[in-house]
């Protein structure tokens, strides 16, 4: 019998009326990296709050090391040797990293002399887990990579046996990613216990021994990693089969719908972030810009959607002349028939403490059907929302409800159907499935081919290389600010496109 | 019960726990000092409520606050923490004095309607400047504000110390101006429907207040500008996604705000003092930040809220005037409490009051 990190046994846990947990039990071996998937408010991220000591659970038991404890705070977590790394790094920007892992341990009176006592022990620990980071760094110089790793040795120098990561590659490039997974391997090598949590099941099936899924509060399947497949897990997360892969018919690419000619663009600190980009979208073609996130996209992307001014270059919508002189903003461009739905929800495409009804209008609430002479027109304003919400499957659909109470693909889904009602003939879509779950972004896909299918432009900015590679029928590839490739979907392979991504010309390769 | 009903159940047993804090700690105060509290309540209610004459003033008081919170409440839902409202009343009111002194052969109906145009033109101009210098340049509002209230400080103890002050007279005051064009005092317009009160400077302005109140909930929550003065002040990334003009309508709320507050000339100029005079508005637009923020920045709120302070303003004066061992201090102090607990200290009892709720929310459902 194999020594076990931890025992839930039969937690349960309500919020208000809603169940987040229910009889929920896990078991996790020791020295192994236990996964654990679900979509999103499937009852994951409640359930580790429990072991960390930031809920309370209303009933069950919980043992470590088969111990039985009672975890009320995050201090008894980390006494018991559990250690958490948050999907949002808790650090302190302007503080170097020895600072950071030895907030709130410090000792003595002179903190000098328990930061030289730490430093040393904090190197004993990046070599023994190959963890290196500069110790005197300051955190707002360090990529995200590295931060996520001083997040890490934080849990370690308060002597976590078991690690707790939440969602933890959802903010890291691929080699990044890869490069916590080696981590990861270490850490199991040394003995330590891991507790991976994410919705993304090729992490899963790459990293894991074993997986547990849950599914509305409940633990449905427990499996060995080698004895599964990613299309049983989608289907025990989701509850019936998924497509993970995405049917569609050859493209029929026909007009030119937008055309980019030389687009530079400077950032506030003189930065170049996209450095003479030209590209077009036809109608009834899905372009992709593939690429490891922070090449540029999201710069090119705010300026052909009209939120960032046109420094130079010229862009063409449908039959529309944009130059660095046109002072034309968001409201403008989605006159000229285009449809923007932004990288990041929360913080641009929704105002999450509007209501939906209020959301459903943003960006098209000076729409004459939307407005009477001075007041707006709530009842087609509602109607249009239920309208919305019914065409997309929005749960629940209650266009008075909060939008922060909606779950993350559900936000998602109002975004896109704001966007793609309108019938606009350009489709901008950043991100589309960004922190989605699995069925949602099925539906999102098939969304997206149909705006295709009905004879519109769609282009595409993902730095998941599944989606563009599926949903795609012309790849670019983008890296530091500069277009360095194009693939026609058909004939694409990951690898090739993974140089690209890397910055290796394939001429040269 | 929705999720909504319960947030705003929520909302209003705070807003109320917080006042019964800052009350019970007043009553404290009172009888540390020897008086009895319960005594000092009923002086205070019944100063304010208990006869026509303290109802008047607490409603005249009303009157002002309901303006300036209004001021304070357009510019938070943009995002804006506007305590100019002081110096934009002044300069507001300084704009309804000169109509006046200009046009007093007119008839009310026309003057009455350009004193209102005036004042949102003077007090929007003294709004709109540091609007401006924020959504160009960047300038907190909180500072430039503040700035602006001592210019017009400065400016108006000039002219009405220079240029208006008749040359015979030694106070720093304009001339009075002619009966015609003064607001209708409340038991004038009594009198009309043949009821009788005894006089207060409780005017007509009163019935404009409540308007205001009406106009500006439909405003914020009805129309597509109030729309995207909020989308602005509460997430400016979605707002610039939406294509909405950011420097734009941070510059509207602003000259909104200096309409609003300039009003309170109205209240005070035209329809009390009928000269204009020095810090006519003192104190006002400031208690104005506190009446908007015990209201939750809502109308409604902002109505109660500022009879609350009418309540306090002249109950306490009647308190001061009983009672010999409290001082009009002891007003000030009570005024403390209440923005310290209801404004400043809001959510020290939340936590309880939620789970509170729910526990019951539960038990009846």
């Amino acid at each position: 019998m194999p020594n076990l990190a931890i025992q839930l046994t039969d937690i349960n846990k309500n919020f208000g009326s809603v169940c987040a947990n229910k009889n929920v039990s896990l078991t996790v071996e020791s020295g192994t990296i236990h996964g654990i998937v679900g979509e999103n408010g499937a009852g994951k991220s409640t359930l580790m709050c429990v072991l960390y000591g930031f809920y309370h659970a209303d009933s069950g038991s919980i043992a470590v090391q088969e111990k039985p404890i009672v975890i009320r705070s995050a201090h008894d977590a980390i006494q018991a040797g559990i250690g958490m790394v948050h999907q949002h790094f808790m650090l302190v920007d302007t503080f170097t990293v020895l600072e950071n892992v030895v907030l709130g341990t410090e000792s003595g009176i002179s903190l000098k002399e328990s930061l030289r006592a730490s430093a040393e022990e904090l190197k004993r620990l990046e070599q023994e887990y190959h963890l290196e980071v500069d110790i005197n760094a300051t955190i707002n110089t360090l990529p995200v990579g590295l931060q996520q790793r001083v997040e890490i040795l934080k849990a370690l120098y308060r002597g976590a046996e078991i690690l707790i990561l939440d969602e933890p590659t959802g903010v890291l490039t691929p080699q990044e990613a890869d490069h916590l997974f080696r981590i990861l391997d270490e850490l199991r090598e040394q003995g330590k216990t891991v507790i991976l949590i994410t919705h993304k099941l090729r992490e899963i099936m790459a990293i894991t021994d074993y997986v547990s899924v849950m599914r509305q509060g409940e633990m449905v399947a427990n499996r060995k990693t080698s004895e599964t497949n990613r299309e049983e897990l989608a289907e025990l997360m989701v509850g019936r089969k998924v497509l993970l892969r995405v049917d569609k018919a050859p493209a029929k690419p026909g007009r030119t719908v937008l055309s980019v000619e030389h687009l530079d663009f400077k950032d506030k600190s003189g930065v170049n972030r996209v450095k003479d980009v030209s590209f077009e979208v036809h109608a009834g073609e899905i372009v992709g810009i593939a690429g490891v996130s922070g090449n540029g996209q999201s710069e090119l992307l705010d300026t052909i959607t009209g939120i960032n001014p046109l420094q130079s270059g010229k862009i063409k919508i449908n039959d529309q002349t944009i130059t660095s002189d046109s002072s034309v903003d968001a409201a403008a461009m989605r006159r000229f028939g285009m449809a923007h739905v932004p990288e990041d929800r929360q913080r641009m495409g929704l105002v999450t403490s509007f209501a939906a009804s209020e959301n459903i209008i943003l960006g098209y609430h000076k729409d004459p059907s939307y407005n009477g002479l001075i007041e707006m027109n709530n009842d087609a304003i509602y109607k249009s929302c239920s309208e919305q919400m019914e065409h997309f499957d929005v749960r629940p659909g209650n266009p008075y409800l909060r939008v922060s109470l909606f779950s993350g693909g559900n936000q998602q889904k109002m975004v896109v159907a704001r966007e793609m009602e309108r019938n606009p003939e350009l489709l901008v879509v950043g991100q589309p499935t960004r922190g989605v779950d699995i069925g949602a972004i099925e539906f999102i896909h098939r969304q997206i081919i149909a705006m295709r299918d009905a004879d519109k432009a769609v282009l595409l900015v993902s730095v998941e290389l599944d989606e563009i590679m599926s949903l795609s029928d012309r790849i670019l590839v983008m890296f530091d600010g500069q277009i360095m490739g194009e693939v026609m979907a058909k004939d694409a392979n990951e690898s090739e496109i993974g140089l690209l991504m890397a910055g290796v010309h394939t001429e040269a390769a | 019960m929705s999720e909504r009903q319960v947030n705003d159940l929520v909302v209003t047993l705070v807003t109320v726990t917080n006042l019964l804090v800052a009350f019970f700690i007043s009553g404290l105060v009172v009888w540390a000092l020897g008086e009895d509290p319960w005594f000092a309540l009923e002086t205070m209610l019944y100063g304010a409520f208990g006869y026509d004459e303290g109802l008047g003033y607490t409603l005249y008081y009303t009157t002002n606050f309901i303006f300036t919170g209004l001021a304070f409440a357009i510019g938070f839902h943009c995002g804006l923490f506007n305590i100019g409202a002081e110096g934009q009343a002044y300069i507001g009111g300084l704009a309804v004095g000169l109509i006046c002194l200009w046009l007093e052969d007119w008839s009310l109906l026309i003057v009455f309607p350009l004193a209102v145009l005036a004042s949102i033109i003077f007090g929007g101009i003294w709004g709109a400047i540091p609007g401006y210098l924020k959504a160009r340049h960047g300038s907190h509002e909180v500072v430039t504000t503040i700035m602006f209230n001592f210019i017009a400080s400065v400016i108006m103890v000039y002219l009405l110390s220079h240029i208006l002050r008749p040359p015979q007279e030694m106070s720093p005051e304009s001339r009075d101006f002619a009966e015609k064009v003064w607001v209708p005092q409340m038991h004038e317009i009594f009198d009309w429907f043949g009821l009788e009160i005894t006089q207060t400077p409780l005017n007509g302005t009163f019935f404009f207040a409540l308007i205001c109140l009406y106009l500006v909930w439909r405003f914020v929550w009805h129309t597509r500008w109030g729309y995207e003065l909020r989308t602005v002040g509460t997430n400016e990334s979605a707002a610039v996604y939406a294509g909405i003009n950011v420097s734009k309508n941070i510059i509207i709320a602003m000259i909104i705000c200096g309409g609003l507050s300039g009003f309170v000339g109205i209240n005070e100029i035209m329809g009390s003092s009928h000269r204009i005079m020095l810090n006519f508005q003192a104190g006002i637009g400031f208690t104005g930040i506190a009446v908007s923020l015990i209201g939750r920045n809502h109308p409604l709120g902002v109505l109660l809220a500022a009879l609350l302070f009418g309540i306090l303003y002249q109950g306490g004066a009647e308190l001061s005037f009983e009672v010999q061992t409290i001082d009009r201090h002891m007003v000030v102090l009570i005024q403390g409490l209440v923005i310290l607990f209801a404004g400043a200290l809001e959510n020290l009892f939340r936590p309880q009051i939620e789970q509170f709720v729910k526990l019951v929310v539960l038990r009846t459902t």
